[in-house]
Formats: structure tokens, sequence, C-alpha cells
């Protein structure tokens, strides 16, 4: 397959209730990129995430227009299934996520639904354990599990779809510093292509070379994450600020 | 927060019982009610009986007694309803300590308890042995409808995570000084029902896209349950089967 992972051309959208998040919005991401998608509360950055696997939109029978890629093909209610096993979705709350009454169930709940089973089904829930660090748990109920642990196998769950687009909402949120740091280093290490919305800009400079600056259903700024954190006056603009005392000029990034 | 500590009612230990598979705990229990209730109240000795298999299951599943008798507060409601029974049931009265009782009325009230305790018991046999999960396996085996094996999966992974709501709810309402009385406090938790029921609803959306995500169409997948072979069901029926006997034999003895 060629094209880029991910080409959004004039998308634009509005709830039933007639709220409209998304002004036209364009971007494309390319293959193997790492993406975080900033901005303020309430500028679309989740709607906008939710149309990527068609959840929102035309395709899903909602109101909206624009264009969708994935993977170079258009998005079409035909391809729903393939479209959302390519694009894995990490949503903000893992009690979301997780809604099977074990670890193993609930990671083999994607898989299951493309029609795996029996033993292939076993490898690759194990092997999306294993990514994660969580395969002495499978048999425990999400809701005995810490909320970093439940975090990572909400992570796994999409794994297992083995998909070549990872989208996480806020994966940093709530974490403590130590499970903040675990995930980072898991999600660097996948061989996928990232985007992340994230209010943790230190995360974003981390993880992610590239930044997307959504503001108000528009992408306001598309460029190097270092540069845009380093604009005080575009930050200030869109209501970003830097925690105390970071400077994203003297911390080393991904970039190479 | 590693094991299945707090699993439900499971009570974690290893024994025979556990070892069954679910549909066939479930089968014995319906069965096992079944037989006890058709039994005519008046047969003593059938309970008397019935009574000594709950006791060898519960030892045969390692449950600590004290377990189950704290268990069967559950109970509790029925009990009151047995005892109020002698007092308002009508026909030939009888004087026991003094006090008029109706004779139907015992015997009623006995039916009830005895009928009730043996229920409960088994039915705490089945819930102290069987993880919720595995239980649920099984009722799928013994196809009932995916959607209510389904609701019924659902029910076990939130509930928790509502009651967790719940809990701190209260607490923000307290840590604001609220301090009602009874009254009060029913008229308090009636408000934050209903905000509960907003945030359940809502995280059930949450939910839905959630799996529609991962490739959801309106089917749940299998939770991956065996079949139950030949001699489990055998074995977990024995006592059952035992029960059917008693009650067959106190109906043809009644006669």
């Amino acid at each position: 397959m060629s094209g880029p992972s991910i080409h959004v051309e004039r998308l634009v959208f509005a709830y039933p209730d007639g709220r409209q998040a998304l002004y036209g919005v364009d971007f494309t991401i390319q293959r193997g990129e790492r993406v975080a998608l900033l901005g303020p509360n309430g500028a679309g950055k989740t709607t906008l995430v939710l149309h990527l696997n068609g959840i929102l939109g035309s395709v899903a029978g909602g109101s909206g227009s624009g264009r969708i890629q994935i993977g170079g093909s258009d998005l079409h209610r035909e391809h729903l299934p393939e479209v959302r096993r390519k694009v894995g979705l990490v949503f903000q709350d893992p009690d979301d996520q997780l809604f099977m009454p074990t670890v193993r169930d609930d990671v083999a709940f994607g898989p299951a639904n493309l029609g795996l089973r029996g033993a292939e089904l076993e490898d690759r829930v194990r092997e999306a354990l294993v990514q994660v660090g969580m395969q002495d748990h499978a048999d425990i109920a999400p809701h005995h599990l810490s909320y970093g642990q439940r975090r990572r196998v909400a992570v796994a769950t999409v794994l297992a779809m083995r998909p070549e687009v990872l989208v996480l909402d806020e994966p940093s949120s709530n974490l403590d510093p130590a499970s903040r740091r675990e995930l980072a280093d898991i999600l660097s290490g996948l061989d996928v292509t990232l985007l992340m919305i994230t209010h943790d800009l230190p995360y974003a400079l981390q993880l992610c070379e590239r930044s997307l600056l959504m503001d108000a259903g528009r992408i306001v700024a598309d460029g190097k994450t270092r540069d845009l954190l380093g604009d005080a006056e575009l930050m200030a603009a869109h209501r970003l600020e830097l925690p105390y005392g970071f400077d994203p000029l003297s911390v080393p990034g991904p970039e190479r | 927060m590693s094991g299945s500590a707090g699993d439900g009612l499971l009570v974690a230990v290893d024994s025979r019982i556990h070892r069954l598979p679910a549909q066939v705990k479930v089968v014995a229990l319906f069965v096992f009610v079944l037989a006890v209730v058709s039994t005519p109240a008046g047969v003593f000795w059938a309970f008397a009986l019935y009574a000594a298999l709950l006791a060898t299951c519960v030892a045969l599943a390692k449950l600590p007694v004290a377990t189950v008798l704290r268990r069967l507060a559950v109970e509790t409601p029925f009990i009151v309803f047995a005892l109020v029974l002698p007092f308002v049931a009508t026909g030939p009265q009888v004087e026991v300590l003094g006090l008029s009782l109706s004779e139907s009325g015992i015997l009623g009230s006995w039916n009830i308890l005895a009928k009730g305790t043996l229920g409960v018991v088994a039915a705490i046999v089945l819930s102290a042995s069987t993880a919720p999960r595995e239980l649920l396996a099984g009722l799928e085996r013994l196809r009932l409808p995916s959607t209510l094996v389904a609701i019924l999966s659902f029910m076990v992974r939130y509930l928790s995570v509502v009651s967790d709501d719940l809990h701190r709810m209260r607490i923000a309402r307290e840590s604001r000084g609220y301090a009602g009385g009874r009254a009060g406090h029913l008229k308090a938790v009636a408000g934050g029902a209903g905000a509960l029921f907003v945030r359940s609803f809502e995280r059930g959306e949450r939910v839905h896209l959630a799996m529609q995500s991962r490739g959801y169409t309106g089917r749940m997948p299998q939770l991956a349950a065996s079949g139950a072979a030949r001699n489990q069901w055998l074995e977990g029926l024995t006592i059952s089967l035992l029960a059917v006997l008693i009650a067959v034999t106190a109906r043809v003895a009644g006669l």
C-alpha cells in the first residue's frame, strides 16, 4: 500500500445539536511519523481524532464534509472494519476502553472481531501484552489494576489489532511520573505512525518531532515541536503554557 | 493489586467443586432447588437429608463455615416474614408458651424457612466457588441470549466503577459540610442517583465508541469456555440427582 498514513482535506463537522466543531482541517501525516496534536480544551482535537476511524462524520451517517484518506485509500462505509483495524484509538479514560471481565478478554476483543480464533488469537493477545509489559496480568479484572497499568492495557487492546496508525487521547493524563515515563518507553519503542493528543508539552517534545496546533476547529500551526513550543507569541495566542522552568530549547528531543 | 482478591463473591481456594465447569454448577443448582421446592413441607426427614447433602457440598468446596453463615444474612427479610406467619394465618390454633398460633401458619413458616435456607446455601456454594467471569462463560454455554450475557458482563465490569463514582460523590457532599439527617440523606442520595445515572449513561456512550473503534458490529465474541466432559456433568449433578431421588421418594411416601 502507498500514500501517507493520514491525509485530511477540508474536514468540516458540526454536532447534531448544531455546535460546529471543525471548520476545515487539512493535514498530512507520513508513514512512521510521530505527531503531537496540541491545543486548548474545546479546540476540537478529540472530535478530529474520532473522524479518523469513521466514528464521527459523514461515513458514520453524521453531518460534515471533507475528505479523509487512511494509507492512501478514501474512508468509505464499506471499508470501515478495515479502517478501524488500521487506525487504533486509545481513549482517555481506560475505564471506557476496558469493558470485558478480564484483561485477556479485553485484549482479545479487537482481534476476535477481526475473525481471529483459537491459538492465533492467544498468540496475538500475548504479543500485545508483552509489548506493554503486562503479560503477567492477563487473568486479572481491569478494575483490580492500577491506573497506570490500566492505561498500558488500553494501549495493548489496540496494539492487538496490529494498527498502522496509533492514535492516543491524552496518554499521560492522570499518570504518576514513573507510569508516565514507562508509557513513553513503550510508545517510543513501537513501530507505528503515532498521533497523540496531549496537554503535556514536555511529553510532546520528548516523543514527537512534529506537532499540529489546533484551536477553534482549525489547524493553526504545523511544524517541529521544538519550534512551536519555543514560539512564545503563538503559544500565548492559543492558551498553551509550558510548565514552570521548562525551556524547550535546552532539552533533548527525538530529532535525529 | 495482583491476584483476583475481592473477585465478586468468590472464595479463592482450589477444590473439586471449584474446578467443575460453571455451566454444570448452574444446572446442578437449578435441579437441586427444583427438587427442594417440590418436596411437601411435612416430610421432615427429606429436608434433613437435603441439609446433609448441602453440608457435604460446603465441605467439598472447602468453604469456611463462618463465611457461609454470614452470607445467609441475605435471607433475613424472608425470615421476618416467616416468623410473622404463625400469628397472622387463620385456621385451627395451637397454644405454644401461652401464645395462640395458627397450625397452618407454623407449617407455612417452616416451609419458607427450610426451603429458603436450603436454596440460599446452594446459591452461596455456587457463587463462592465460581468466579463471575466463569459464571458468564457458563451461562453463554447454556445458550443464554448473548445480549443478556453481554449486559451481565458489563454489570460485573462496571459495578465497581459506578460504586466508586457514588463514593466520590458522597465524599464531595460531606466535604462541603453536608450533614442532613436520615431523611435529608435520602434526598441527597436521590439527587445523586440522577447525576449518577447521567454519568453512567455518558460512560455507556463512550464505551460504545471504544467498542466500535475495535471493530464491534453488534456481536460479542465468545468468552472462551470449553465444553464440559460427560464425567464432569455426572460428578456435578450427583448431589442434585440424589436430591431429586429424595424428592420423588418423599412424594411417593406421602401418598
